[in-house]
């Protein structure tokens, strides 16, 4: 066995120097770019339109992906106008297939390109499915899915995968008109035979969805473990509900941005292994500056829950958009700061 | 040549110091123009060279197999030279100038990008991005002028030495990547003393190096070989031929890059606070390009481009041919000379200047030394010399 593994991994040694120096996966990828095991990707399957703007996306995961658990999101790698941009979305699908449904978001650069131009055969960067929004494995006998707009995603991936574990299951969901309900049909005959109750609410007739008006909907709320995902605001306004009920350990939320509270001064950034200096704004996050001024920078979510994004900061003041805390770094001091929700607060130096 | 502060008729002497600025914002702003409309068209050029560079050394490498034969043997070599110039040229070279850095690709950027070379890239990167594009033709501080082994301007003192230097040139030529490599690491001065030999930071890079140099030539020199069975000395030759073109060919083009003649030198003190207008003045005046088709254009690495390249060293290659026009009616409407020419005329230049500065010079105006500059700027600064 070991002479076997040691001839292996000696014939990878010479293939390596084959190709050096690239990596042989590089001269792969000319031909099957799914099979890197470097690099993932997936393959755009089928392109489904949902509503007037939203799109499913069908995709087929290239060698190395592992298997999603529902409510979890995927992070897709979209080249827009030659610029690689990533954004999450979450799984769809049960686990065995890979879906997203793209929803339009106004002025957005991605979700837009997506909806306009994504066809079948094009090929997209992906990364492992994330993300802790996924039912127990116990599964609560009773539970409640308040979901408004886009946030029905990672509810409709449970609700595919797992309906037939719960035995009691109410869905509270918000869009503007009837024809905006993303799943709209399939969520409709899921309630006509008697599988979930839902709840639809078309915020344009009936106004946005308050907690006091959610518990008049579902007496029985403080029994359920709920699950929510929708805009900030709603998930603010549940968050405080719970909170003050003493719920607070049964609800759980899925955000799609950073609440943002607070912008920074503003200022300029030093890059200072790559020398990048950016002019940054007090509004934009240093991820984003650095990603415009062509420094390649590690993300994840972009919106301050999985620190894939963390930095070092070795110089300076940045400030947490979220909740305007000022970090400030004194000479010599190095305090790792999450890029995607930090904005300079003047200068500021990172070793990157 | 002569340094331009030492030249007899200044070619810049007509203009003033709000000319020189307004040359920088009228460059500025053509920068500015193609850096709002980089894009996918971008993109798709870079990774499509990138492919096309890929399949052809594949396919060469494979056809090598059987260098055995002639006709394998010629196609194999000649396939894998011209895959080994686009490696350096047109991919390695830009992308590690950070030309594509915008697409936020990891594997085309400039903090990840290794290539086929002796010179790791890192080392060169600072040796060339920092120094050379820097101090663009500084007498002293450019070393890209003659490696730091060549007399390349009338100022530099003669020395006998010299007279063997059309040969250092040719040996530097066959075996360029060394050279970099070399040129890189700054061996001459660092070997000079020996707490330089053994200072870490020194002897750090070295075993880098070393160890790329090991990989290289294990790749072209043993393992393709092996790979070859009974082709292996053919395949040896087919790589080490190459090897050769390659080199022969990057370093004809940089030597047209910074060489022949109408190309200026400038003085040491004459880049003190220099502003953004000047600096962009001496890149104008210190490079030159070489005339042809696109796929001219392409086997250089648009370093055709020379000095649109000086200009807007990180603007993506492809976009050079295309703000070319604009740069040469800048030089035209503030009366500069934009240095062009076919590369056999730009090659044969440069050739003559390295004979020439072989000799000593024949009158000594140029060594003499230079009158106290003046801080006030540089129209000032770069005024005609008395002789
Ligand atoms: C865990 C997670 C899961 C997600 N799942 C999905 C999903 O299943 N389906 C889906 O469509 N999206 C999902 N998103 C959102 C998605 O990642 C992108 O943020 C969204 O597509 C917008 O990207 P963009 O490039 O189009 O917009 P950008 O160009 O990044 O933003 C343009 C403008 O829109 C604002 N903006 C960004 N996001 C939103 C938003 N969601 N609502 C309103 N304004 C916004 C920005 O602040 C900015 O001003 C998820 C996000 C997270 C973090
Ligand atoms: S990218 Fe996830 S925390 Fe910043």
């Amino acid at each position: 066995m070991a002479v076997v593994q040691a001839l292996r991994s000696g014939a990878w040694r010479v293939v390596e120097l084959l190709s050096t120096p690239l990596v042989p996966a590089d001269y792969l990828d000319e031909i099957a770019p799914l099979r890197n095991p470097g690099v993932l990707r997936c393959r755009i399957e089928q392109v489904r339109p949902e509503t007037r703007d939203a799109v499913t996306l069908v995709l087929r995961p290239g060698r190395g992906f592992r298997p999603h658990e529902p409510g979890q999101y995927v992070r897709l790698g979209v080249d827009v106008d030659g610029v690689r941009r990533w954004r999450a979305y979450s799984v769809t699908s049960a686990p065995g297939g890979l879906s997203v449904t793209v929803n339009a978001v106004p002025g957005g650069v991605v979700s837009n390109h997506l909806i306009a131009h994504a066809r079948p055969g094009q090929v997209l960067h992906l990364d492992q499915a994330a993300g802790d929004f996924v039912l127990p494995p116990d599964r609560p006998a009773k539970v409640l899915f308040v979901t408004a707009g886009s946030g029905v995603t990672p509810v409709m991936g449970m609700l595919r995968t797992h309906l037939g574990e719960l035995r009691d299951v109410v869905v509270v969901h918000s869009a503007p008109i009837p024809e905006a309900v993303v799943f709209g049909a399939e969520l409709r005959e899921l309630a006509a035979s008697g599988r979930i109750r839902l709840v639809e609410r078309h915020t344009r007739a009936d106004g946005r969805l308050t907690p006091e008006a959610l518990a008049a909907l579902v007496p029985d709320l403080a029994e359920r473990h709920t699950w929510a995902c929708g805009p900030n605001g709603m998930l603010d306004d549940l968050g405080a509900y719970w909170d003050e009920a003493g719920l607070a350990g049964r609800l759980h939320v899925e955000r799609f941005r950073p609440a943002t509270a607070a912008i920074g001064e503003g200022g300029k950034v030093t890059f200072g292994r790559t020398g990048t200096v950016v002019d940054a704004d007090g509004s934009v996050p240093l991820l984003e500056a650095g990603e415009a001024a062509g420094v390649l920078m590690p993300s994840g979510c972009r919106m301050g829950i999985c620190f894939t994004c963390v930095l070092p900061l070795t110089g300076g003041a940045v400030r947490d958009l979220r909740d305007g805390r000022l970090t400030t770094v004194t000479e010599g001091e190095v305090v790792p700061v999450q890029t995607c929700v930090s904005a300079a607060a003047g200068p500021c130096h990172l070793d990157h | 040549m002569t340094t331009l502060q030492r030249k007899s008729v200044n070619p810049i002497a007509h203009l003033t110091a709000a000319d020189v600025e307004a040359i920088g914002r009228e460059l500025d702003a053509i920068r500015d123009e193609v850096i709002a409309s980089r894009g996918a068209r971008d993109a798709a050029y870079i990774r499509k060279v990138i492919s096309v560079q890929r399949r052809l050394e594949l396919g060469s490498r494979a056809v090598l197999l059987f260098s055995l034969f002639p006709p394998a043997w010629l196609a194999g070599t000649a396939g894998l030279a011209i895959a080994k110039i686009l490696e350096n040229m047109e991919i390695g070279h830009n992308v590690m100038h950070g030309q594509w850095d915008w697409m936020q690709d990891p594997k085309i950027h400039s903090t990840r990008w290794e290539w086929d070379n002796a010179s790791p890239a890192s080392q060169w990167k600072h040796s060339h991005n920092e120094l050379h594009h820097t101090y663009t033709n500084v007498v002293g501080r450019d070393n890209d002028l003659g490696y730091g082994i060549m007399r390349v301007d009338e100022s530099q003192k003669w020395h006998p030495l010299y007279l063997a230097q059309p040969l250092w040139n040719f040996v530097n030529a066959c075996f360029f990547e060394y050279g970099i490599a070399a040129y890189d690491l700054e061996l001459g001065r660092n070997l000079a003393t020996r707490k330089r030999r053994r200072a870490p930071a020194f002897r750090a890079a070295v075993k880098e190096v070393r160890r790329k140099i090991g990989k290289q030539v294990l790749k072209d020199y043993i393992v393709h070989p092996l790979l070859s069975g009974p082709s292996f000395l053919h395949t040896i030759a087919a790589n080490f031929t190459a090897n050769l073109i390659r080199n022969l060919w990057t370093h004809s083009v940089i030597m047209c890059g910074h060489f022949p003649k109408g190309v200026e030198t400038f003085e040491r003190t004459s880049i003190e606070g220099e502003t953004r207008g000047e600096w962009y003045l001496r890149q104008m005046l210190g490079s030159a390009n070489i005339s042809g088709g696109r796929l001219m254009h392409i086997m250089t690495g648009n370093l055709s481009h020379q000095i649109e390249h000086h200009l807007f060293p990180d603007l993506p290659s492809n976009r050079y041919a295309e703000v070319a026009p604009k740069v040469r009616d800048l030089f035209e409407r503030y009366g500069l000379s934009y240095t062009s020419g076919p590369l056999p005329k730009q090659v044969a230049s440069a050739w003559a200047k390295v004979f020439r500065l072989a000799l000593p010079n024949r009158d000594d105006s140029a060594t003499a030394p230079l009158a106290a500059p003046e801080p006030r700027g540089l129209a000032t600064r770069w005024q005609r010399t008395p002789v």
